[in-house]
């Protein structure tokens, strides 16, 4: 078989404007979601979007597909995490985590020779995995995944003690609490906060600078919504390769395109021939 | 009553504590030693456990498998590997294993035995365990499987050793058939609790419960070498022909897995040395911290030592075989702490270049945890020693104990017991029956 000679030099430009708008939406739906990429960049498996995007023919409907609703989340804006701790004591505070134990902490990942800045803070907390290690290590079901929220809880009374979960988890999530006689873990607050009708995590409402966005990902009106469903900036989600599909996204976030998702600025394409 | 119990006495070969009333001074002096540890470390355990884990243990968050669950490992993976080995004869029918057995599998429920007194003080709330392991059950958890198959492990070894007693050959050799299908089930199942965890590249994979399977066989016909040997010369009167020819098939085995393992350690550290998640690891192996539990105590002594001297004692030296399998015990337990706690070492954010895990995280066993861990081989010491005079050297065929209508199968070596009206060969065919 030969291959048909094409001099792309000579081509003649087709030009965009003969592609609709829609057309042109669909497309990179269809790109996106094939390739289980759903925020600009090489990166990651978004939530568990990828098993099912083969099957619904395009990418279409995607909101429907998220396994929960409310389904909670967080979005890291790293960038403006300052170090405060305030997330950390709010934590503390809230659901009485003892003084040898945490539910998150913050990183600190250090650079030379970087123009900008020296020093950069990673929160980290339970990552609320959809195909959570721990959920399967554990042998009595003592921690489990929400059925309606996805938040990956415990049943204290049901926890043996046998550290399994510790080690399966792969983001440092757990701790033995001597107080409950169980392992602890994050519950984005469900026990002390959300189920008693509140809409913010402790550590969420605590952060001064906006660096832990938590809320609904299947709400498209909702920021973490906004936060995952662009394609501007990158998101990523630690650890991709273990393949858990966490809830928790990271991105930088100080770039203007975000405070323009935020502000509802549509996205404008150029059209150079147009012009 | 009195006449039905010297009757089963007779019958199953028990000499009873009139023997160790009449064990020399030395003999008894081991065995409180043993009894000491043993009670010592139960107490010591039973402190940790009122004080709270968390102050006298030394494992952390991050590392928080430590010195108990490796010698747990170190128990179940002997008690895996003495069924295997044994059943090899009892089992499957070849001729030179079969006067190991008994005193194989009267290991092999101890070692498990003395594994489940370690557990016992490493599982935060073991009472929870009884309740929850039956009312839910995860399915999908390697950790419920281990402890439940282990469970049934320990049942089906239990009966096969009362058939064994009783000479009833075609139950035990069934019981034995079960207790080893599941027994390296719970081990495969042991493995993967490491393998299948995504976040610990140095454990996971299929590697572990693989290597876990004849890492057991290797430990099983070590363990068996040094208990025959040191049971000889507690009693020199256990060895005959028939076992001595048994000893030597054992360290032919023996030999060959020690074979193995080198050649899976070698294939863990090449392929190690490449894999991003397994480098840092391996490198504290061959030049680090670990460089001398790995070099000195798992390969040394370990492996080519006792090769060596294996190969060398030609399987019938046994002052030469009990020393390289007593030197090979330690290299094996350093074995497993060698698997155990590495593998937590690394933490799950090193990767992402933080400062608070720049270094990999250090682990040392606190006295509370030396203290159980030696509760678990106090009790199989001590077990072993009182078996070896109570059970009269686990012997088959020591003619005072033939009790009467018995008979020394030419066989197997066994005492079978002739029906009314059998001649020896229908006897010896009834006791063979093949499942």
């Amino acid at each position: 078989m030969k291959f048909p000679k094409i001099n792309f030099d000579n081509l003649k430009n087709e030009g965009t404007e003969s592609v609709t708008a829609q057309e042109r939406r669909k497309f990179l739906k269809l790109g996106l979601a094939v390739a289980g990429v759903y925020a600009g960049g090489k990166i990651l498996s978004l939530t568990s979007i990828v098993g099912t995007a083969h099957a619904s023919g395009g990418g279409v409907d995607l909101v429907k597909r998220y396994p929960y609703n409310p389904h909670y989340s967080m979005v890291i804006r790293q960038s403006l995490c300052i170090d405060c701790e305030k997330c950390v004591d709010a934590c503390k505070s809230t659901n009485h985590v003892p003084d040898d134990g945490y539910r998150t902490r913050i990183l600190t990942k250090k650079y030379s020779g970087t123009l900008d800045k020296q020093v950069e803070f990673i929160p980290v907390l339970c990552n609320h995995c959809n195909n959570a290690p721990c959920v399967r290590a554990c042998p009595t079901r003592a921690t489990y995944k929400d059925p309606v929220t996805g938040i990956v809880r415990m049943e204290s009374k049901k926890c043996i003690g046998c550290k399994t979960c510790m080690l399966a988890c792969p983001y440092d999530a757990r701790y033995f609490s001597v107080e409950r006689r169980a392992v602890d873990k994050c519950d984005f607050c469900w026990e002390e906060r959300l189920s008693k009708g509140e809409t913010q995590t402790g550590c969420s409402s605590a952060c001064p600078t906006g660096a832990r966005t938590f809320g609904n990902l299947t709400d498209p009106d909702n920021i973490v919504y906004k936060l995952v469903h662009q394609l501007e900036e990158q998101v990523w989600v630690l650890r991709p390769a273990d393949d858990t599909k966490p809830n928790i996204f990271y991105m930088k976030g100080n770039m203007r395109s975000v405070d323009n998702i935020l502000n509802e600025q549509k996205f404008k394409f150029s059209a150079p021939q147009k012009s | 009553m009195a006449g039905r119990m010297v009757d089963i006495s007779k019958r199953w070969g028990f000499h009873g504590v009139e023997a160790l009333k009449n064990a020399s001074p030395g003999y008894k002096m081991l065995m409180g030693l043993f009894a000491l540890l043993a009670l010592a470390g139960v107490a010591v355990g039973f402190q940790g456990m009122f004080v709270g884990y968390h102050h006298v243990y030394g494992v952390t968050r991050q590392i928080s498998w430590g010195l108990l669950i490796s010698t747990y490992i170190f128990c179940v993976v002997t008690s895996t590997g003495l069924c295997i080995i044994s059943s090899i004869g009892h089992v499957f029918g070849g001729e030179a294993f079969m006067p190991i057995a008994k005193r194989a599998v009267f290991m092999s429920i101890m070692f498990m035995f003395g594994g489940f007194c370690i557990i016992f003080f490493d599982i935060e709330n073991p009472f929870r365990m009884a309740i929850w392991n039956v009312f839910s059950p995860n399915f999908v958890s390697n950790m419920w499987w281990m402890g439940t198959l282990y469970g049934m492990y320990l049942v089906f070894m239990i009966i096969e050793y009362f058939f064994l007693l009783e000479q009833n050959h075609s139950l035990s050799r069934l019981m034995g058939f079960f207790g080893l299908v599941v027994g390296i089930a719970a081990h495969s199942n042991l493995g993967a609790v490491f393998g299948m965890l995504h976040g610990r590249p140095f454990w996971y994979g299929p590697y572990l419960p693989i290597y876990f399977i004849f890492s057991a066989a290797m430990s099983g016909g070590c363990a068996i070498l040094f208990f025959t040997t040191l049971g000889w010369r507690i009693n020199p009167e256990i060895m005959n022909q028939r076992m001595e020819r048994a000893v030597k098939a054992v360290t032919q085995v023996t030999i060959f897995l020690i074979s193995v393992i080198i050649f899976f350690t070698i294939w863990k550290i090449i392929t190690g040395m490449v894999s991003e998640g397994k480098q840092l690891v391996i490198m504290s192996f061959l030049t680090g911290d670990y460089s001398i539990n790995f070099w000195v105590f798992e390969v040394f002594l370990g492996m080519f030592l006792p090769l060596y001297l294996l190969i060398r004692s030609r399987g019938n030296n046994f002052n030469l075989i009990l020393t390289a399998t007593g030197l090979m015990m330690i290299g094996i337990f350093f074995m497993r702490y060698d698997i155990v706690i590495p593998g937590q070492m690394e933490s799950v954010y090193h990767s992402l270049g933080v400062v608070e895990e720049a270094n990999l995280l250090t682990y040392t066993p606190s006295f509370h945890e030396i203290m159980v861990s030696l509760f678990g081989i106090g009790v199989i010491g001590l077990a072993y020693f009182a078996g070896e005079k109570m059970l009269n050297g686990h012997q088959l065929e020591k003619h005072e104990i033939v009790p009467e209508g018995g008979y020394i199968c030419p066989g197997c070596g066994a005492i079978h017991f002739m029906e009314e009206g059998e001649t020896e060969e229908d006897a010896m065919k009834r006791h063979h029956r093949i499942w």
